[in-house]
């Protein structure tokens, strides 16, 4: 009862290109059916995601373990929340970044969980910067 | 199942049978002479009960089949063409989807019957462990096919309920895996809930003969928990049994055809008239009513892991309840303290019900805390202790002793506070779905509206024709055909009047011999053609907000009547949440936005938009479609023709489905009431 071959396929890695994204923009795109946000961070975001007390959060990781380096503005993780899998709403909440509206987890602007119900922060999906404004996940 | 039948049938070809297989003596002895307790009162027809609505589960459930498509891309059409267009097939629908809150209803009562006159004490350990496979399995069955017809909360729910597997450590990602067959919710996860939804029925049958084998071993147990010591204790189940039972399922289908005939999306859900969307979560996510206590329990534990066992542990415990209640006394009518404490316990089932349907934030988390704690203590503390410390009340020594000790105690009471408590229960969904803010739509009268009512003819006309002037450049109508406007029960127009209605649209055809689509004029046949040629393009041209598809929208739209309406709505049949929401949105819009509100460029102020601030502009103003009946061109008199019209492409067959239902109410009256006197004759030398 695994994924069939033809499903399997259809997960290939796809292409992004960032540059219509402005910034404070965030776009969503699907890869393996699951909605994959790409946050355009502005400067504020990115203070308050390094601002907090890493050792504090539920689930302790640093923004920069969860951007790639030299491309800081770019956040790039999978909306699904850890919680029950509902889709995240982006620029809401009382962290500047997600807020899940089915059992009300909160993310801060680096997709780290801070409030509710979810165990742990949203997943960063496999990807890479192939050029400065294009990206592939997979 | 009783042993060896002395049974000899006096048909020589029966009798041929018999000495092969003998299967009538089967029958008779389990079904014929089968003894049953004297005793036994109301609470124990639904064990028939249960069973008549499995059997109709699944003959609806096979029918249904024959027409639905298992598809992500198709599933929800086909569901809408089978209330459409198959015979009857709004009957088998609702038969289906009320049927499935009524097994529920059924076997909830079973359940606390069980648990209130301690059947499930030696010994009927088993009988009453195989009790509660049946109900996992019926939950399983239940969640698989409210999937099927693929609407918003299908497709959220099953991601809700499958992701409660990846809390397991170490392989809780791979089960999810295996039971989505890709990597989200998608067709493949359709398509094998379709295979198990058709299956697990099945089990539950097997399973429902063991039960039936184990009880007519250990026999029944009865209010006074006794067993039956000489002949004067019990009688023949049938005609005893059989007749009461036949009366206990005709007083049940009146209240099933109830909500088959007038209410039947009381207990759905609106936003499942949404055909499911990967994108876009509703705003609350409430599985069906039945689940909603186990739904409060998962939310009440902060911890996801912990939630999710607390929530199977909440069934699983039942199964060890023969061995954390030790007490001797078997029926709680001999134990004054456990009798309050089990309805102490049936009222924080309710409550807890309630909660799963709110939203879990402030004092709904604590509470739902606090009554958690009460369900498990009611199971791991207060059983066992009471065994221990309960001084029971003597117990007769026979059933006869008991039937002539009864006293004239009115089981009516408590009847009367189960149905309040249950339709408390059963509206806090409706409640759940309360909008924010306090803009209610106000209440209109409508024509359908009512256990009688019928479309108003003219309304529909002229409808149709605000729909066609004003409303068709933005919204579709898509799951509305020409043939249908000469249908019974729509606007009354001739075949040829829809006919020439559907050869002024141009509907796109092909491939031609030559290859290349074309354009012909629209045949009876053809569906409205949409505005847009997919839903990004209508998302493109109307500034990133997609104009919805009309054909349903009076049904996928509601608003919360909260308490205590939804009670008065379940008696008044009040079921127009729907088109009082759209006609209020219509003639909503105001240019003076009030203070506090802010509206976004390119939105409009609604007054009853939820947020206020809505993509459609003003659509209809005084005079903008002519009227050749003379009724008044105002954007109120167009709001109630569109919303009437609205309503019958939502439901074509609702004139068809309100007077079916009388039919039914008159025969089910008439048939109980017969049931009712025959069982009285039947029972009248053996009180």
């Amino acid at each position: 009862m695994n994924p069939d071959a033809s499903t399997i396929a259809a997960g290939a890695p796809i292409e992004v290109d960032l540059s219509p994204v402005a910034e404070g923009q965030d776009i969503k795109v699907f890869w393996r059916g699951k909605p994959i946000y790409i946050s355009h961070r502005t400067k504020k975001q990115i203070d308050e995601a390094r601002g907090v007390n890493v050792a504090s959060l539920p689930d302790p990781e640093t923004d920069e373990a969860r951007v790639k380096s030299g491309h800081e503005q770019w956040l790039v993780v999978i909306g699904i929340c850890t919680h029950l899998g509902c889709i995240p709403i982006a620029h809401e909440g009382n962290y500047d970044g997600f807020f899940c509206p089915c059992h009300g987890s909160q993310y801060d602007s680096s997709g780290r969980i801070r409030q509710g119900p979810a165990p742990a922060n949203l997943p960063v999906p496999p990807y890479q910067f192939v050029s400065d404004t294009k990206i592939q996940i997979g | 199942m009783s042993g060896p039948s002395d049974y000899q049938p006096s048909n020589p070809a029966l009798q041929w049978i018999e000495r092969r297989l003998p299967i009538l003596g089967l029958m008779h002895s389990s079904f014929v002479v089968y003894p049953t307790p004297r005793n036994l009162n109301y609470w124990w027809t639904f064990g028939a009960i249960l069973s008549f609505m499995l059997g109709m589960q699944i003959l609806t459930g096979v029918i249904l089949a024959m027409h639905y498509t298992p598809h992500a891309d198709l599933a929800f059409k086909s569901v809408e063409l089978i209330v459409r267009d198959v015979n009857y097939g709004w009957l088998l629908r609702n038969m289906h989807a009320c049927g499935a809150s009524m097994f529920f209803f059924a076997v909830y009562v079973h359940m606390l019957r069980g648990l209130y006159y301690g059947s499930y004490k030696e010994p009927r350990e088993v009988l009453w462990i195989l009790g509660v496979i049946i109900y996992l399995l019926m939950m399983a069955t239940g969640f698989m096919g409210y999937v099927l017809p693929w609407g918003q909360m299908s497709f959220w729910g099953a991601t809700v309920i499958t992701n409660l597997f990846s809390a397991i450590p170490y392989f809780g990602e791979s089960i999810v895996t295996l039971l989505w067959g890709g990597y989200s919710v998608g067709n493949p996860t359709l398509n094998r809930f379709f295979s198990l939804h058709y299956l697990l029925p099945f089990l539950i049958a097997g399973v429902v003969v063991l039960h039936v084998w184990a009880l007519h071993v250990a026999g029944q147990n009865n209010p006074d928990g006794v067993e039956p010591k000489t002949e004067k204790d019990t009688v023949p189940f049938t005609p005893h049994a059989t007749i009461k039972d036949g009366f206990g399922v005709a007083c049940f289908l009146l209240l099933y055809a109830w909500f088959i005939f007038y209410m039947p999306n009381y207990l759905g859900d609106a936003d499942n008239y949404i055909p499911a969307n990967p994108g876009v979560t509703p705003p609350h996510i409430v599985p069906e009513w039945y689940y909603l206590p186990f739904y409060a329990i998962l939310r009440s534990i902060p911890n996801k892991l912990a939630g999710v066992i607390g929530m199977f542990s909440a069934i699983i415990v039942l199964c060890f309840l023969p061995w954390l209640d030790a007490a001797r006394t078997r029926s709680s009518k001999y134990r004054p303290l456990a009798k309050q404490f089990f309805w102490i316990f049936v009222v924080v089932c309710i409550l807890l019900g309630y909660l799963g349907a709110q939203p879990p934030e402030g004092i709904y988390v604590i509470a739902g805390r606090v009554l958690t704690v009460c369900y498990f203590a009611y199971f791991l503390i207060v059983l066992p202790l009471l065994s221990r410390i309960e001084k029971p009340r003597p117990v007769p020594n026979s059933i006869s002793e008991a039937i002539l000790a009864k006293s004239g105690k009115a089981v009516a009471s408590v009847a009367i506070a189960l149905v309040a408590a249950g339709a408390l229960f059963l509206g806090s969904l409706q409640d759940a779905r309360a909008s924010e803010g306090s803009d209610k739509p106000p209440g209109n009268k409508w024509s359908f509206s009512g256990p009688f009512g019928k479309f108003d003819r003219g309304a529909l006309q002229r409808g149709l024709k605000v729909y066609k002037e004003v409303c068709a450049s933005c919204h579709g109508l898509s799951y509305v055909a020409f043939r249908n406007l000469a249908e019974a029960g729509g606007p009354g127009y001739s075949v040829a009047q829809a006919a020439a209605f559907a050869s002024e649209y141009k509907v796109k055809d092909g491939p031609n011999d030559a290859g290349d689509m074309f354009e012909r004029p629209g045949r009876p046949a053809d569906y409205f053609p949409s505005p847009f040629p997919n839903e990004q393009a209508a998302r493109a041209a109307n500034g990133g907000a997609a104009p919805p598809d009309l054909s349903l929208i009076t049904k996928a739209r509601s608003y919360g009547r909260g308490f205590p309406w939804f009670i008065f709505d379940f008696f008044t049949q009040y079921q127009e949440q729907g088109p009082d929401y759209v006609s209020a949105v219509l003639q909503g819009f105001d240019d003076h936005v009030p203070e506090g509100v802010t509206i976004p460029e390119g939105s409009y102020y609604n007054k009853y938009f939820p947020g206020h601030a809505i993509k459609m502009p003003k659509p209809l103003s005084d005079g903008q479609v002519t009227y050749d009946d003379g009724s008044p061109t105002t954007v109120a008199q167009y709001s109630k023709d569109v919303t009437t019209f609205l309503m019958w492409t939502a439901e074509p067959h609702m004139e068809a489905r309100k007077r079916l239902g009388f039919q039914v109410f008159v025969f089910l009256i008439l048939f109980a009431g017969l049931m009712y006197f025959t069982k009285k004759k039947v029972w009248a030398d053996s009180h």
